[in-house]
This record gives C-alpha cells, structure tokens and sequence, in this order.
C-alpha cells in the first residue's frame, strides 16, 4: 500500500545515473508534499499550483538561461516518510533548494534534514509557531503562523461578540498549536475558553467529540484541520443537530468544496482564509491573481482548490527570485538571497524578516489573513 | 444526561457499522483459517463502486447497494481462485505475506486509477436530521444501521438454516469428514471467501457515502475489523457483533468523558485487557460458527 512511489526513486536514480546532461541543463526545486493519506486533497492543489509557477517561468525564459524542473515526491501525510523524502531530493536528486511540506508535523520532521545538509526550504502552507521560533536558520516561511492569524482575528472578536469557545482541531502540532495561539488571544479579550477537544488526522468520525460540544454552554466552535475532514465535520454538525456559528482557521478549508459538499450546513459558518479568489480586485495583487486563476481554470482544475494552490504557486515563485537573485543554483548562494528578494505575491509581497533565536534566524514573511462568511451558498468577505 | 443519550444514540449507528466490518473478517478466519489481510481493501472496493454507480454513471443510490455487494463477492471469488486455492495447505505465513502483497497491490491499483484525492457520494436522504427529543440523528446513518442490521441477519439466516450454512459449518469442524460426506471443499472455501468479501464490499457501500472515499480508507477500517474480531473471539459471529458495540461504545464514552485524543486508544485498551484476560476473546470460540 505504501509502495507505489517506490519505482519513482528507482527512475530518478536512473535519470541522475544515465542523464547527466540533460540534467546540467536544468536547474531543480525539490517539492515534498503529501499526495496521498489524510491530506491528499490539500497537498495535490499545491502541487498543481507549482506546476503553474514553473511554467510560466519557462515559458518566459527560464532562471539564469535554464528551465526549472520540479522533483516532485510524495510524503504520504506522514512525518516519516516527509524527513525521509527530503534525504532522498537533496541527496540522490541534487535539489539545491526545497518547498514543503505541507503540514506542520510534516515540516518540523523535515528541519533536521535542512540542518544536516545546509538546503534551505520555503515554506508554503504550515502555521505552528514552532516552525520559526526554535532556531533552524534553513527556513523561509510564507505562510502566517497561527499567532498571526489570531492576532488578525482579535480585531473582529468584539465585533461577534464571542463570550465563550470551544475547539474542535486536529490532534498535531497545526491543531494544539492553533487552540495554544487562539486560546492565549481570546483569554487577553475575556472571552472564556471552554472545551479542547481534538480529532486523529485520519479520523472520519466526530460525532462523539461534536455531541459533546453540543451541549456545553459555549456559542461559538474554532475548527481546525484540512479540508476533507472538514467537510465531514460540516455533515456530522448537521445531522447532530448542532447549531453554534463556526468558525475556521489555517487557510486550508477551500469553502467552495464546504459548500458543494456540506450544503446548508455551510451557512454560516465564517473562514479565515489566506488568499481571495472569489475577489481578484481586492486582493494585493490583482493582475497576477487573475493570471493565476485563469490559468488554473483552463487546466481543468477545480475552483474550490484556489484557496490551497496559491501556496504552491507563490512558494516556487519564491524560490526563482531566490535563485536568480543567487545568480546560481547552489545550497548556500541561494539560502542567502533569500533575505534580498522581494516577490509580489498572491497575498502580499513576500520579503522575509528574521524571526526566532539570535544567530540562527528563520525566515518569515507577513502574509494578509482574511475573514469570509458562507451565507446562501455564497462567499462574503468581512472586514478584520 | 441528554449527552449521555446522544452518546447512545452515536455508539449503536456506529457499532452497526463496525459489526459489519467484523462478520465478514471472522467468517472467513473461522472457516478457512486465513487472515484475510484484503479485508480494508475489499471495503475500499465496496465504496468505489458506489462511487461509480452512482457519481460517473448517474444510477440510483439503492440500486448501487446490490451492485456493491454483487461486485465484492465477485472479486471475493476471483482472489480465492487465483490466490488462496493454489496456496491451500501451505503453512499460515506463506499465505499471509501473498494476501500482504495482494492489499498492496490493489490498493496502489486504486489510488493509480482514481488519486489520492478524496471523493463523495450523493445520497438520496435529506440533510435535515431526525430529531428526536434532545437527541439528533442523520436519515443514512439510520439507513445503514437498518441495513447493516438486515446484512447480519440475512448472514446468519445463510449459515444456520440453508443446506450451504450447513456444508460451510461441516467443514469448518472436520474438513476430511465433511469432504467424505460429500461435501465439495473447493467450492465450500470459494463460497467462503466470497461472502465474507461481499460483506466487506457492503460496509464499504454502506460507509462510503457516510464519510469520504479514498484508496487508504480500508486501513483504518481493517484494523477495527481485526479488534472486532479479536474481542468477539475469531471465528465467532455473535461474538463480532456483540464485539462491535463494545468497541462502538468504548470510543464514544472514552471521546466523550474521558479524552478525545485518545479516542482509538480507547479501543485497543479493551484489546490489550481482553488478551490478558481472556486470550481467546470475551466470547470463547464456538465449536462451530454460528
């Protein structure tokens, strides 16, 4: 059952053994996400979103008179199996420079891996605090960390008049450190924090954690965790008969799948999302946001999946002004041009800013978090 | 107490399902003495084909239940011919490591023809959920559990009351006896084999639309199928279903008063109590199965 991707390492190892020209020729970005498992859906929109980055990098030339090549692998949703792919790109594919993984257990088994062979990552998606606080200087972050998120969201707390909230998140380091994060602000605003309540990555049933929220005192449930189980929680809600507003964090809900598959249990319910596809206007970036979606509209991809391949597009992007700012493809040319480079991203420009213990800085952008609100099937933007 | 009884209300649509998940797995260890390690995948198979049904060829939902069913047995039958049939008499581990490699490969089959992404099935029942009192309760989680129910009831029916029950609980006591008695083996162990993947393919159908379907689905559900019938005692029909209530009710209560993360714990530390206490299952195998 794990043994799919096991011919693809066979391959890459035969391209790297018979294909040393062709690989002279191009320079590669490794990409570590999870295709497969609990988070497939989330870590294929990204996948999908890079391909588009490197394309339309090609097409216009390439970096530095060579095409990029993505090595794209699979870490299975599995913290093993992310550090182990990352030995594999930097060792056995020569990637000067990675983006991943995805999930934030994900990322953290990853950072070792940098440490040990001095390859820097950019990373797209993941939000515990942890990732740029503890001291890996191999770390390029462009996604807000759940401190950010709360801090944006606290300006909307009295505007709700939220009195007491219980959590719903999924059981690692994105979920307790998003209840940790949201916890600390909320209790800064008097507002009680009730119930902690956490799901398995790969559970599919809440129903005993919901019907517990059900009936305590609080009015108003923070959820976080990806989208497919999302989705299930939306359906699962509904059928309990559960009706306090929810609401969601960690930019991987894609609220178009929530309302094609949740319905009118999606009414309601309000999102802090990263990217705004639904207005390319009033996002920082119209031009670009618009190439984009259309862009991955004429592949065929599915709407719903915008809010989630941004990242992907955005990380890549990021990771060519870095090596073209490098002027080569090398570990450590290309780790240190990513404090020079300002790229006009989806949501934001990306510059990074030193962020954990002195010496050993991590980078961290400053992305813009948004609030939308579901009502008739429709997304509305709120203002934070 | 209306938690309480909410709780109640989840552990049975939830131990219905879970029995279902075990009966097939310990029908086929009772009589064939094989870990049907296709078990996971089976049920994987069993939501697919719902999914293509209904989703890609547009049919009716309940239409798609039998054919769910009629597939699985089908596949059921294809595994025990080419599989299990050449290996009979060679020692449990050779057949265990081929139905490892057979789990492998079909559940890399199914994620190379569909993806890792997760799909949905529609269903006919409404969203609004049947509430009753202070407690609520989805029209297909009723649904299944009513089916599930009948499933068990109509397996049951089949090995205690039909001449084919009779022949399969033949030669599950004495396999040389019942084969000089007339009793036609192969077709015993084909039958087998079949019906305990059909079951397999039913809870599959059953669930698919409940939740998500995606290529590692049968993972989880083939680890509770294994508790359930290691509780039950192997083998043992009554005894998977009365296994799967427990387990049923052991992760609601433990989410719901105890921890929610350590829901699935909850579960195994029934296991680990019972080996200890009673290593042959709460309900001691039967001579017979039934």
């Amino acid at each position: 059952m794990k043994r799919t991707f096991g011919l693809v390492p066979a391959i890459a190892l035969a391209t790297v053994l018979f294909g040393g020209a062709a690989e002279a020729q191009t320079i590669k970005i490794g990409v570590n996400e999870p295709l497969t498992g609990a988070f497939a859906a989330s870590g294929t929109y990204v996948v999908n979103g890079a391909r588009i980055a490197a394309d339309e990098i090609n097409a216009k030339g390439g970096i530095l008179g060579k095409k990029i090549e993505l090595v794209i692998e699979d870490n299975k949703s599995n913290p093993t199996e992310a550090a182990a792919v990352a030995e594999k790109l930097i060792t056995s594919d020569k990637v000067p420079v990675l983006m991943g993984a995805w999930g934030s257990s994900l990322t953290l088994a990853v950072m070792p891996k940098l440490m040990e062979y001095e390859t820097a990552m950019v990373v797209e998606t993941s939000s515990s605090g942890k990732i740029t606080t503890t001291g890996n200087p191999f770390i390029f972050r462009i996604s807000p960390p759940s401190a950010v998120e709360a801090a944006a969201f606290k300006g909307i707390v009295d505007k709700l008049a939220l009195k007491k909230v219980d959590f719903l998140v999924i059981n690692n380091d994105w979920g307790r450190g998003t209840a940790e994060d949201f916890s600390k602000m909320m209790k800064d605003k008097g507002i009680s924090v009730g119930l902690v309540e956490t799901m398995d990555q790969g559970a599919q049933d809440m129903s005993a954690q919901l019907s517990k929220i059900k009936s305590s005192e609080s009015e108003t449930v923070i959820v976080t965790t990806a989208v497919d189980q999302l989705t299930l929680i939306f359906k699962q809600a509904a059928a309990l008969g559960l009706k306090k507003r929810i609401i969601t964090t960690g930019g991987s809900q894609n609220p178009d799948q929530i309302i094609a598959q949740a319905g009118a249990a999606a009414n309601g319910t309000m999102h802090l999302t990263t990217f705004l596809p639904w207005f390319p206007d009033k996002t920082p970036n119209p031009e670009a946001t618009n190439y984009f979606i259309s862009e991955w509209k004429k592949r065929g991809f599915e709407f719903a999946g915008c809010t989630e391949s941004f990242r992907g597009y955005d990380g890549i992007r990021t990771v060519a002004a870095a090596i073209e700012k490098a002027g080569k493809a090398e570990p450590a040319a290309i780790k240190a041009a990513f404090w020079d480079i300002k790229v006009k991203g989806l949501n934001g420009d990306i510059v990074f800013r030193k962020s954990g213990p002195e010496g050993k800085e991590s980078g961290q952008s400053q992305p813009n978090v948004y609030l939308i609100e579901i009502n008739d099937g429709k997304v509305e933007m709120k203002t934070l | 107490m209306n938690e309480f009884l909410q709780h109640l209300v989840n552990m049975l649509v939830l131990g219905g399902t879970y029995a279902l998940l075990g009966i097939g797995l310990t029908l086929i260890f009772g009589i064939m003495n094989v870990v049907n390690f296709t078990h996971g995948v089976l049920y994987t198979f069993g939501a697919y084909v719902m999914f293509i049904v209904v989703q890609q060829l547009g049919l009716n939902f309940f239409l798609a239940l039998p054919v769910a069913v009629l597939a699985g047995w089908l596949l059921g039958a294809l595994i025990e011919l080419t599989l299990l049939r050449p290996l009979r008499g060679s020692d449990i581990d050779t057949t265990m490591l081929v139905m490892i490699g057979a789990w492998i490969a079909m559940q890399s089959g199914t994620l190379w023809i569909w993806g890792g992404v997760a799909k949905s099935v529609a269903t006919p029942f409404p969203d609004a959920p049947l509430v009753l009192g202070p407690v609520s309760v989805s029209w297909l989680r009723l649904f299944v559990l009513a089916a599930a129910a009948l499933l068990i009831l109509v397996t049951y029916l089949l090995i205690n009351r039909t001449s084919l029950g009779r022949a399969m609980r033949a030669t599950f006591q004495d396999q040389d006896t019942a084969s000089l008695m007339g009793v036609n083996v192969d077709l015993i162990y084909t039958s087998t084999f079949a019906i305990g993947s059909s079951l397999a393919a039913a809870a599959g159908a059953l669930l698919g639309p409940v939740y998500v379907i995606f290529p590692q689905m049968g993972d989880l559900a083939a680890v509770k199928a294994f508790a359930i019938v290691i509780l039950g005692g192997l083998g043992n029909i009554t005894g998977a279903v009365i296994g799967g209530f427990i387990l049923a009710l052991a992760e609601e209560l433990g989410a719901g008063y105890v921890s929610s993360g350590y829901r699935d714990a909850m579960g195994f530390l029934i296991i680990i109590a019972v080996l200890i206490f009673r290593p042959t299952g709460l309900f001691a195998r039967a001579e017979r199965v039934g």
